[in-house]
């Protein structure tokens, strides 16, 4: 048998520790480099359990491999939007808003959430990306002071009853809405909390100092609603919920309109431009773009993964698989990726490449299982 | 009396007669996790040893499984298609994944008996 930890990470000389290895290794759980940080891929209770519990009561993950970045200096923001195609000006104080960096070509280089803070812009980025990320800000973002905090961890809380576990902690994070973030103090630490995740259920994202991180964690996993959850079942959740995972179902190569995502982008800065790759942005979004991001349901049991071809019914290309896997939600297989505009309505017919054999597969719309974000 | 032995990939095989069962080993299913499918080969087809005879799907990823030994498929295990799970919960029994007509019984020779298999996974650990 060919060994399953080893499909799903690249081999480094050194994983990096998060702030919370120790607990991890304490909790059982099955460790795995990934983006050069070892981190459980799943605990003792198994992907199926963990992904179950995120949907029904509340998952803890550790996300500290992520990048997180302050940009300080006057008109944060106006000079970001020279990178990011996103509405920054008028994001308020205490609101965070998905991005993503575009090349000249319009293809994604990261994507991205943007907070404003009182005195600051916050960003989230992706671990594989965060040392290009930062780089890329100090060379484009002249006079703007760009600090990666290296002294923090992140850890999500997901869930429906997340926000009843996490305010017996923080009573202040009652008053977050979808997409807002705030400082407050988590059992006793400077917490900044936004409500916010990858699961497609209601959550939090918590920094924290990393010498504390521990300590909140362990108060956290007390709680009788909460039990750890691995990368395995963030995998999982972030596909049945539609949600793209960067270097996978975003690339250099896949532009912002293909994927789906020009809600990301505003009205404004849809008509002015002024972004890296903003002439093939306003082309696609005017005449349409190539192919397009779908949900894909293969027929029968056999998941559809990474990397599968997909053809029509002729035997002709159509497109390529960029996420797929077992939903446990769902109960069956579930997948993305890029399909010829052509062929890209729901409801239609193609097929996928596995092992050989051709599976059919209808393209769906996206999520898979609804969203429930707290209003 | 049937004995089974263990390969270096973490299938068993189990031979009664001329037939060997195969299957993967608890070791194989704890790492592999939740099994949601298995993709069996066709009764009829001849295995060579060590050719990939099947794959196993986890909800993270796809991991092939190898023939323990040589030989025709004679049975393939139906209620894997229903019941995956059965390989987590019953891996060296209802979670077995097919027989074969063993080609050449020397091969099993070459295997690992129970307690070498033990030994091999602790120094995996």
């Amino acid at each position: 048998m060919t060994d399953p930890v080893a499909t799903v990470t690249q081999e480094r000389a050194e994983a990096l520790p998060t702030p919370l290895l120790a607990l991890h290794r304490e909790l059982g759980g099955k460790l795995v480099d990934f983006a050069g940080y070892l981190l459980p891929v799943q605990y003792p209770a198994g992907i199926m359990a963990e992904h179950k519990l995120c949907r029904d009561s509340a998952a803890l993950f550790d996300v500290s491999h992520m990048g997180q970045v302050e940009l300080t200096g006057e008109d944060a923001d106006i000079a970001l939007e020279r990178l990011v195609p996103g509405e920054l000006r008028k994001l308020g104080v205490g609101r965070q808003r998905y991005g993503f960096f575009t090349n000249e070509a319009g293809g994604i280089l990261d994507d991205l959430i943007v907070a404003r803070l009182p005195d600051r812009l916050f960003i989230v980025v992706n671990a594989a990306c965060k040392t290009a990320d930062i780089a890329y800000l100090r060379a484009n973002l002249p006079g703007i002071s760009v600090t990666e905090l290296t002294d923090r961890a992140l850890i999500a809380l997901q869930g429906p009853q997340a926000v009843q576990a996490l305010t017996r902690h923080a009573p202040a994070a009652a008053g977050l809405s979808f997409l807002s973030i705030a400082e407050m103090d988590l059992a006793g630490v400077p917490a900044l909390i936004s409500r916010s995740g990858y699961s497609g259920e209601d959550g939090f994202e918590i920094s924290l100092p990393a010498d504390r991180a521990e300590a909140v964690t362990r108060e956290l996993l007390a709680e009788p609603e909460v039990a750890p959850a691995g990368l395995g079942a963030r995998d999982s959740l972030r596909l049945e919920a539609g949600l793209c995972l960067y270097g996978h179902d975003l690339t250099p190569e896949t532009t912002p309109v293909e994927a789906g995502l020009t809600w990301a982008i505003g009205k404004r800065r849809r008509a002015e431009g002024g972004f890296p790759g903003a002439e093939m942005i306003q082309r696609q979004l005017a005449e349409g773009p190539p192919r397009r991001r779908v949900g894909l349901r293969p027929e029968g049991r056999a998941p559809v993964r990474e990397g599968a071809r997909l053809s029509d019914g002729e035997g002709q290309f159509a497109g390529v698989v960029t996420s797929g896997g077992f939903g446990p939600t769902v109960g069956g297989p579930v997948a993305m990726g890029y399909v010829t505009t052509a062929l890209a309505a729901p409801g239609n017919k193609l097929f996928a490449e596995v092992r050989g054999k051709q599976l059919p597969v209808t393209v769906a719309g996206l999520p898979f299982v609804q969203q429930r974000y707290a209003k | 009396m049937s004995e089974t032995k263990y390969t270096g990939d973490h299938e068993w095989v189990r031979v009664e007669g001329e037939a060997a069962t195969v299957g993967i080993t608890n070791y194989a299913q704890e790492q592999l996790g939740d099994v949601v499918f298995v993709d069996l080969p066709e009764a009829g087809a001849t295995l060579e040893q060590g050719a990939e005879a099947a794959t196993v799907e986890s909800v993270k990823a796809a991991s092939e499984v190898y023939a323990a030994v040589s030989g025709e498929v004679i049975e393939i295990n139906e209620a894997l298609t229903d019941e995956p799970g059965l390989v987590n919960s019953a891996p060296e029994g209802d979670g077995w994944f097919f027989k074969l007509k063993l080609g050449d019984p020397a091969e099993l020779g070459e295997l690992m008996d129970a307690a070498a298999y033990k030994d091999y996974c602790a120094g995996l650990d």
